[in-house]
């Protein structure tokens, strides 16, 4: 046994697997080079932006670069009672600067969203520390404004000490740490991020659904026409492809609006009342119509490939074997299709939770989502931050989806084409 | 019990797909129970037509088919009751081969202990025991083949149905299964129809074959019939080998007739032909003609061999005969020492009973 434990050598005298490695190096270097270009397009439009992202949604630098010394200063001040006087010079040297330089603004908005009405204090401030005398500066800056004699001011000053801060998330989800530090919800009639959190996990529950319904017996007749008739049906299926985004989107708002071809058609039907014409835009039902018209091609594809590959002896053979055309379809043909199913229900749900152009234009204030949101701090606000953390919150959210939908279909199952 | 001679009855059947052009034309063939009946035909010769109309997957398009007496144009596939081998096997992919071979009888609401006595059985017919927790796509091409047999076996169908079942086997295992598909047959006597374009496997197969062409049946007999006794050249040339003569009916009396050739003249037995001057083919198979016959032969021809093929048991010898540079004879390989080398002039003979003049090609 001993000599066939003994290293098989090539012709040369090599070790028989190192050559091999030597003539496979070669080969890997070109397979790696051949997709280093699509490497580092992922690496700078995917990587790079999610790490950025992340950082800028838990970066909160700015309020302690702006306010050096006072921080610093109060790193002795245990924060029940008012903060002695070095504090108090510390923050009247650091607001000089910032007044100075005409960079107080972005401070009293920081401050601002930390503690209401911090803003005017601070603006108050600004113009009065010009006659400021030297010394003595918690006596001068509480005679500007009484609030300075509150500590919660200082507290709010103090809770932005940290260079990083999870705030913006407990945002996201309605909840902020309030003044002794505890994580609590905010009022109920402001609670505006979980109604669009469930409504976009709703609506894209529901176009999901749609889109399966309608695109199964598509794709199916697709799948079994003759040819001539099925390339017909499959321009049909991609025309929305061709055609813009805006274009389709917009075409919905004519057809959906109350003055519009479907409402001039119920009530020419007598459906509908000439003075009672439903809503059908602005709202949930013109994001589910316009959604699920747009989604439908991803849904239709990944159930066509599936279905082209199953041959039509097999519904022969269960009729022959003595099933109803029902029960041929229910236990043979649809669970071949479930691979199709699961791709198709997997792409249309990931895009629909992230969607933003169609409700946004057909939406109106019900039918808005949380990527309207997002782009709303992203535009208006310009919380950059917030934005940033709720993009996060949802590809966490889309993870997590992909993971349970994992643990139920198994990803091997799904076949995209 | 006697056999009913009619179980399976084709009446005046035509079928056309596109209302120009007839597939099947005029078909009538009684299949006896019991039985195992071959369609053998040139693909595009409507066989597989046949078989699908069968099985209720096509209608015809004029006339009946009886199972059993009663017509069924008119009952839907899964009521038939007829047992299926498709050409691709057709095995459900998701479904183990017991859940295969249970299906048929889960849907017809089979008590659970009766479904595993019955796969059990169906299994060990086809040599497959312990293999019922396979995946179809786990086993090789013949025993997915042997899986689709028990299947259409399993739920005792009166009539099986069998559509290119071995087309896409190797030939060693081709034939093994040709037997092992023979000997079920045998064993538990079902009505089996047979599609194949393979003559060999009709051959080996059946009781009976019925040679399609052109939408009709062109001869409906057991295969050594078929093969001694072609009723026409289509047939003579679609089974087995043959030679043929092109020529003219110079005299026809007392059951054999004179050929006139475009170089000499042949004595044949008149098949399809009834008066002088018509045109004909005669066809004589290979074996049937002899080099230096020992026995007289009333026909005795002068022919330079062209080419010599040695094939193990026998050779192959083709011949310059009679103006035909194709005739072909088969010389078993015996200890007789035949002088066959290339250029050589030798004596053939055959009897005129065996030259076939049958309808000009």
């Amino acid at each position: 046994m001993s000599s066939e434990t003994q290293k098989i050598l090539s012709t040369d005298g090599i070790p028989l697997e190192e050559s091999l490695k030597q003539a496979e190096k070669k080969n890997k270097i070109k397979a790696f080079l051949l997709v280093t270009p699509l490497l580092l397009f992922l690496i700078i439009t995917y990587i790079i932006p999610i790490a950025d992202m992340f950082s800028r949604s838990i970066d909160d630098k700015m309020v302690t670069n702006m306010l050096p010394k006072t921080y610093k200063a109060m790193e002795q001040w245990d924060g029940k009672e008012l903060p002695p006087e070095e504090v108090f010079e510390a923050f009247y040297l650091d607001y000089k600067i910032l007044v100075e330089n005409k960079t107080a603004g972005r401070l009293q908005t920081q401050l601002n969203y930390e503690k209401n009405g911090f803003k005017s204090v601070l603006k108050k401030l600004a113009r009065k520390q010009k006659k400021f005398e030297e010394g003595n500066y918690k006596e001068q800056i509480m005679k500007v404004h009484k609030r300075w004699r509150n500590v919660d001011y200082w507290r709010a000053i103090k809770r932005r000490a940290p260079a990083y801060t999870y705030s913006k998330y407990l945002k996201g989800v309605d909840m902020y740490s309030n003044e002794e530090g505890k994580i609590v919800q905010v009022s109920e009639d402001r609670r505006i991020h979980r109604i669009l959190w469930s409504r976009t996990l709703e609506v894209a529950f529901f176009v999901t659904l749609f889109c399966f319904l309608m695109a199964y017996p598509i794709a199916h007749l697709l799948a079994t026409l003759p040819m001539k008739y099925s390339n017909l049906l499959m321009i049909c299926v991609l025309l929305p492809f061709w055609t813009s985004l805006l274009v389709r989107t917009a075409s919905w708002m004519i057809l959906l609006q109350q003055q519009g071809l479907v409402n001039d058609f119920f009530v020419w039907i007598g459906l509908v009342g000439d003075d009672n014409r439903p809503e059908m835009m602005y709202n949930k039902t013109g994001t589910y119509v316009a959604m699920t018209q747009i989604l439908l091609p991803f849904m239709v594809l990944p159930l066509y490939s599936v279905m082209k590959t199953i041959s039509p002896s097999l519904m022969r053979a269960g009729k022959s074997l003595g099933a109803t055309p029902g029960v041929a379809f229910f236990k043979i043909y649809f669970p071949l299709t479930i691979p199709g199913i699961g791709a198709g229900c997997l792409l249309v749900f990931i895009l629909a939770i992230g969607y933003y152009i169609t409700p946004a234009l057909v939406g109106g204030a019900s039918g808005t989502l949380i990527s309207n949101q997002i782009a709303y701090h992203m535009k208006s606000t310009l919380d950059w931050s917030f934005a940033s953390a709720m993009g996060l919150m949802l590809l966490t959210g889309v993870l997590v989806i992909y993971w349970i939908y994992n643990k139920l279909v198994g990803v091997d199952n799904i076949k995209l084409g | 019990m006697s056999k009913k001679e009619d179980f399976v009855k084709f009446d005046k059947v035509d079928k056309s797909y596109d209302g120009k052009v007839l597939v099947v034309k005029d078909l009538n063939l009684d299949i006896e129970e019991g039985e195992f009946v071959t369609m053998l035909g040139p693909s595009g010769s409507g066989k597989t037509t046949c078989l699908m109309m069968l099985a209720g997957f096509e209608t015809p398009t004029n006339g009946e088919i009886y199972l059993d007496k009663n017509p069924i144009s008119n009952i839907p596939p899964h009521k038939r009751g007829i047992g299926m081998v498709f050409q691709n096997y057709a095995l459900f992919p998701h479904m183990t081969v017991f859940e295969n071979l249970a299906f048929p009888l889960r849907v017809r609401k089979i008590s659970k202990d009766d479904i595993d006595k019955k796969v059990e059985k169906a299994l060990s017919m086809v040599s497959l025991s312990g293999f019922g927790n396979r995946m179809p796509g786990q086993l090789s091409g013949g025993q997915q083949q042997r899986v689709a047999v028990a299947r259409a076996l399993v739920f005792d169908p009166s009539v099986v149905l069998m559509d290119e079942p071995l087309g896409a086997l190797d030939k060693n295992l081709r034939e093994s299964m040709q037997y092992e598909i023979k000997h079920i047959h045998e064993s538990i006597g079902v009505t089996v129809v047979y599609v194949t374009h393979d003559q060999g496997e009709a051959l080996t197969m059946s009781n009976r074959i019925a040679v399609f062409n052109d939408g009709k049946v062109q001869q409906l007999s057991s295969p050594d019939k078929l093969y001694e006794e072609p009723v026409n050249s289509f047939v003579a040339e679609f089974i087995g080998e043959n030679n043929t003569f092109a020529g003219e009916i110079s005299d026809i009396s007392n059951g054999s007739c004179k050929v006139k050739l475009d170089k000499g003249e042949i004595i044949a037995n008149p098949i399809s032909v009834k008066s002088v001057g018509e045109k004909t083919t005669v066809s004589i198979r290979p074996e049937r003609a002899l080099i230096n016959p020992k026995d007289k032969m009333d026909n005795n021809q002068k022919g330079k061999i062209e080419e010599v093929i040695y094939h193990g048991d026998h050779t192959r010898v083709r011949l310059n005969l009679l103006g035909n540079s194709e005739f072909i004879l088969k010389v078993p390989n015996s200890s007789q020492n035949l002088d066959i080398k290339l250029g050589n002039e030798i004596n053939i003979g055959w009897n005129s009973h065996d030259a076939r003049a049958l309808d000009p090609k």
